[in-house]
């Protein structure tokens, strides 16, 4: 198929629809409008269904009832939005249900602002809503790539039966870019979705999605199982990109649209005769930790240095992995700022002044 | 020897967990009764809420999903939508609709969504111990209400039966009783009706069932049944609220 120049949203929703995703449920929010408006007027050209919900806690709540109707289903908002999902994505994990959630962040806490951010990457990372659990998430840093891990994404929740978000933000939201959409690299083999609540005709057992477990016990176990699925996921579905990291005497960490505007950086750093590389994670969660352990031990790596639109979160995770091997370095932007190549050049130079005196 | 009276098959054979005299009881036989009758039970998903009808997945002998506190409507909707040819009712206290679900029960309804809800008021939150619901009366006594409710502080009752029967979306809409034998028959035929209303695609169908709840108005059931008579079904006067289309 040819390339086609679209906007990262609705290259987003297309992408979607060619994973076989039918339903999806929405409310407006900024910057992601051109997600639900692309999915209004796609849907029913493929024989599915869209609706705009009274509110994102009910959005979420019809990607719930639809998924554990066997559905491929997925709903978008922006972080405000996504706060207000954080408990249907509570009970989604907690049953278990497949489906994929967009977030095209922009600045917080509270309304906050319009523009891009990557503010929301704790609640993204570490759970979002209450309890044990966690989300797959997805960082594109280009409108290809969204492309590709939206259509990834969809059997990724359908293989382990767990949410999948895509973590963007405002700029690769609204950018456009040539794309293709091309048939998954890997094929995967998916589970039927026998567990689907579709009618109790007797050929199988009851079915019954559900997150209660009133029984301690029983609901330990049930925590611990999905754990396990974590387990596997962590040793499977870790992608991470590693750019001129041979040589380099420092490392950049960057995702998304900052990983985009480090890689500008690194060239003028080369035209100035330092040696810069970069880990991009591609999965937030799981996060590439071991790929952080590797490039620590190197002893051409003096130090790291987490690059983000936030106030620092990634960087914890960072540090997790790095664990002391070298110093750890933040720089970022936040309320929609973003951070500019020569301030974030800067920065670095002053790292590299500083660990190689 | 004949059978002349046996379990529907549309609930399981688990014991219910309800407390003596409350009338979860009833209304889920009068609801398994309607689908046996209708002979819908192999392609019906039933959704259960957040209250002391949580474990409703539990009994109803059918596919089931358990939704978040007051989201049932909305969880409904995402079911039918994927599968519009299966029967697809929520089950929801008033805590559950009336409060926390506001939004989605409004919005199921006025988007005419075809499902059916089996909407159990009984003027008090049971399974959290007996808080102010927003069907409580005036002057009724809960462990938030310690004084009684007073409309000057926690407002008024809510009739949702009413509200919802103003929405062009909906369709069939009877509030009921189950405080003896002759209303458990109305509300049986209610309940059938709301099901045959999803059947026949006209759109959002509730029954509204008045019940009691001994344990947390501190009467024994005999007492309660008297009391939803005497008190609550003046406030909250029974019959259609709106049909046709």
């Amino acid at each position: 198929m040819a390339k086609v120049l679209m906007k990262g949203n609705e290259a987003i929703a297309e992408a979607a629809i060619q994973a076989g995703c039918r339903y999806f449920f929405g409310y407006p929010i900024t910057p992601q409008n051109e997600i639900p408006a692309y999915m209004a007027k796609r849907l029913p050209e493929v024989g599915g269904c869209f609706i705009q919900a009274e509110s994102e806690v009910s959005a979420i709540n019809m990607v719930y009832g639809a998924a554990g109707a066997g559905a491929r289903v997925m709903t978008s908002s922006s972080s405000p939005g996504i706060s207000l999902k954080q408990e249907g994505l509570s009970y989604i994990a907690g049953a278990e249900l497949p489906c994929v959630v967009v977030n095209m962040v922009r600045g917080g806490p509270g309304l906050g602002g319009i523009q891009p951010a990557q503010s929301d990457y704790f609640q993204a990372t570490k759970g979002g809503g209450h309890g044990d659990y966690h989300l797959v998430v997805l960082a594109p840093s280009t409108i290809q790539e969204a492309v590709d891990l939206v259509m990834e994404g969809f059997d990724i929740a359908d293989q382990y039966r767990n949410p999948v978000m895509i973590l963007g933000d405002g700029m690769l939201g609204q950018m456009m870019e040539p794309v293709e959409f091309r048939p998954l690299s890997s094929k995967r083999e998916l589970p039927p979705k026998t567990w689907a609540t579709t009618g109790y005709t007797g050929d199988r057992p009851r079915n019954i999605i559900n997150s209660l477990f009133i029984d301690p016990q029983a609901l330990e176990e049930h925590v611990k199982r999905i754990y396990r699925k974590y387990e596997e996921i962590k040793k499977k579905e870790v992608k991470v990109e590693c750019y001129n990291c041979e040589d380099a005497e420092i490392i950049v960490a960057a995702y998304g649209t900052t990983a985009r505007i480090v890689k500008s950086v690194i060239q003028k750093a080369k035209q100035e005769g330092m040696n810069v590389g970069l880990i991009r994670p591609i999965t937030l969660w799981p996060f590439p930790t071991s790929t952080f352990e590797e490039w620590a031990q190197r002893e051409h790596v003096k130090a790291f240095m987490s690059v983000e639109m936030s106030m620092g979160q990634m960087v914890e995770d960072v540090r997790l992995s790095v664990n002391g091997r070298k110093p750890v370095f933040f720089y970022g932007r936040t309320g929609g700022m973003v951070p500019e190549p020569n301030a974030i050049l800067s920065e670095i130079k002053k790292v590299i002044g500083g660990v190689s005196r | 020897m004949t059978k002349v009276f046996t379990r529907p098959k549309s609930l399981t054979d688990k014991p219910f967990h309800y407390c003596p005299g409350c009338t979860h009881g009833i209304v889920h036989r009068l609801v398994a009764e309607a689908i046996d009758e209708l002979g819908i039970r192999e392609r019906t998903i039933g959704v259960a809420p957040v209250g002391c009808a949580v474990f409703a997945y539990e009994y109803f002998n059918c596919d089931m999903q358990e939704a978040a506190h007051g989201r049932a409507p909305a969880v409904a909707t995402g079911i039918k939508r994927v599968l519009p040819d299966r029967v697809v009712f929520t089950y929801q206290g008033d805590g559950d609709l009336a409060a926390i679900g506001t939004a989605e029960i409004v919005h199921a309804a006025t988007r005419g969504e075809n499902i059916t809800v089996i909407f159990i008021n009984n003027a008090i939150y049971g399974m959290t111990g007996g808080q102010m619901a927003p069907t409580t009366l005036i002057g009724q006594v809960t462990t938030t209400t310690p004084y009684g409710r007073d409309p000057g502080k926690a407002g008024y009752p809510i009739r949702m039966s009413e509200m919802l029967a103003t929405l062009e979306g909906s369709a069939y809409i009877e509030r009921v009783s189950v405080h003896d034998i002759k209303h458990i028959n109305q509300a049986k035929r209610a309940i059938k009706k709301a099901f045959e209303t999803q059947l026949a695609g006209k759109g959002f169908s509730m029954v509204e069932v008045l019940s009691t709840c001994p344990t947390n108005w501190g009467m024994t059931p005999v007492e309660a049944l008297k009391w939803l008579e005497q008190n609550m079904i003046p406030y909250y006067p029974l019959g259609v609220k709106k049909e046709g289309k």
